[in-house]
């Protein structure tokens, strides 16, 4: 068993015109044992940036932690948020620095930046960033996610169009992978 | 270390926090995660006026291609760039470093920077990991005393060569470099070499593939042509695309 598929997770965020959703499904399990069907992996930085955090839930929940006060020492010093760009290189180098030990998180992030310009990014354990024009899937569900969203994807999809197709492509994926399901949480800014 | 000062941000460094709890997890048979990987054809060659480096742009994991059009020629300098294969985050925080650490000596000196500063700071900084940083680069660029092209292995060797190939795709850029290569090609000669290698690596290889990236390095001047070839466009795309009624509401 590897430790991303410990607790299960399905994370996806996809861009639309000026705007983007990132959604992710409620399961929280050991194993194949369900322990919670309302869990919450998807975090809110500020009102226009998001984060998701796939794989080992108690990792996932001290690397928000250590994400947020890094980021209310940022707001505190230059008294303004911090944009998307900056955010995921806050994250990568977090995750960089444990290079050895790694968080076992694949987290997700997703932002609106200057002049409303949607940001989605995924990274690995150790934060090699991977930056997506389309669409970025992260979790247990990863392959059939690659597969519904690679299909269902449409280049500026406005925004109830972008929930539709984003939240298809969610529930068809976690319908084949045994550890995520219960339903999804997605947040269209 | 007192516990507030494990939260605040760091000089620098590594962290080895969770190694023994993740190795507690290795040995009660948790398998240890897999990362993001360059499976990947890095090509560099010297031709009459400079350094033609080029990647092409496929990130796998395991056997999942998570990245079909990523960036594997880095910035070192305005005159030197940098293609990295193995694990993604080590070649890029690798290259980030050691850019960084080139921009403020060039500060201090006020003056261009040489390739072998570059490749001594690569080269001392993947040895004193022993190998553990797993990033197989090769390094190109223009300075005073001409073109220069080196690889560099992830325990910190290093070669300098006319041509070079890394990565999985090596053997198959190789082949082409081997028969094809001689000494003064022309850029356009030079340029196309390196397509040819790089797509060599991409049919023939399986952890390569999508697009050619080249750069190329003369005297005084840095071209990125980001994209120059792509051999592999999407043929399947539907016209009309998948439309969902809105408001499926429970």
């Amino acid at each position: 068993m590897s430790i991303f598929e410990y607790n299960g997770s399905a994370l996806v965020a996809m861009v639309g015109k000026n705007c983007f959703a990132i959604a992710s499904d409620r399961r929280l399990g050991v194993q194949l044992q369900t322990i919670a069907t309302d869990f919450q992996r998807i975090y809110k930085i500020h009102e226009n940036l998001f984060i998701g955090l796939s794989g080992l839930a108690t990792d996932a929940q001290t690397l928000y932690q250590r994400l947020v006060f890094r980021h209310k020492l940022y707001q505190l010093r230059e008294e303004r948020n911090m944009k998307p760009e900056t955010f995921a290189s806050l994250v990568s180098a977090i995750l960089y620095e444990k290079r050895f030990g790694p968080y076992f998180c694949q987290p997700v992030i997703a932002g609106l930046g200057d002049d409303n310009k949607p940001f989605i990014c995924t990274m690995d354990s150790i934060g090699a960033k991977e930056l997506a024009k389309d669409f970025v899937v992260a979790g247990t569900a990863s392959e059939s996610l690659y597969g519904a969203c690679e299909a269902m994807f449409k280049p500026d999809m406005e925004a109830e169009e972008l929930f539709e197709t984003l939240s298809q492509a969610l529930l068809s994926s976690v319908d084949r992978d045994c550890l995520s399901g219960w339903g999804g949480h997605v947040y269209v800014v | 270390m007192s516990k507030a000062a494990v939260d605040v941000p760091m000089k620098g460094g590594f962290s080895f926090d969770l190694c023994r709890r993740n190795e507690m997890l290795s040995k009660k048979g948790v398998q240890p995660p897999s990362f993001l990987k360059t499976g990947t054809t890095i090509v560099g060659l010297i031709f009459q006026d400079g350094v033609i480096l080029g990647a092409d742009t496929r990130a796998t994991e395991g056997p999942i291609v998570a990245d079909k059009n990523c960036e594997k020629i880095h910035y070192m300098a305005p005159n030197i760039y940098c293609c990295g294969a193995g694990t993604a985050a080590d070649t890029e925080a690798v290259t980030d470093m050691v850019s960084s650490q080139l921009q403020l000596h060039r500060y201090h000196t006020g003056r261009e920077s040489r390739v072998v500063t570059a490749l001594t700071l690569l080269k001392s900084h993947l040895f004193s990991y022993q190998g553990y940083v797993q990033a197989a680069l090769v390094l190109g660029g223009v300075d005073v005393t001409g073109p220069h092209l080196h690889t560099i292995y992830p325990h910190g060797s290093t070669d300098t060569l006319p041509f070079a190939t890394m990565g999985s795709g090596s053997l198959a850029a190789m082949a082409v470099f081997e028969s094809k290569y001689h000494e003064g090609l022309t850029r356009d000669g030079g340029v196309r070499l390196v397509t040819e290698a790089i797509c060599s690596g991409i049919f023939n290889d399986l952890g390569s593939g999508s697009n050619v990236d080249v750069c190329v390095i003369t005297k005084g001047q840095t071209e990125y042509l980001r994209n120059h070839q792509l051999p592999n466009p999407r043929t399947y795309i539907n016209e009309k695309g998948y439309a969902f009624s809105k408001k499926t509401g429970l």
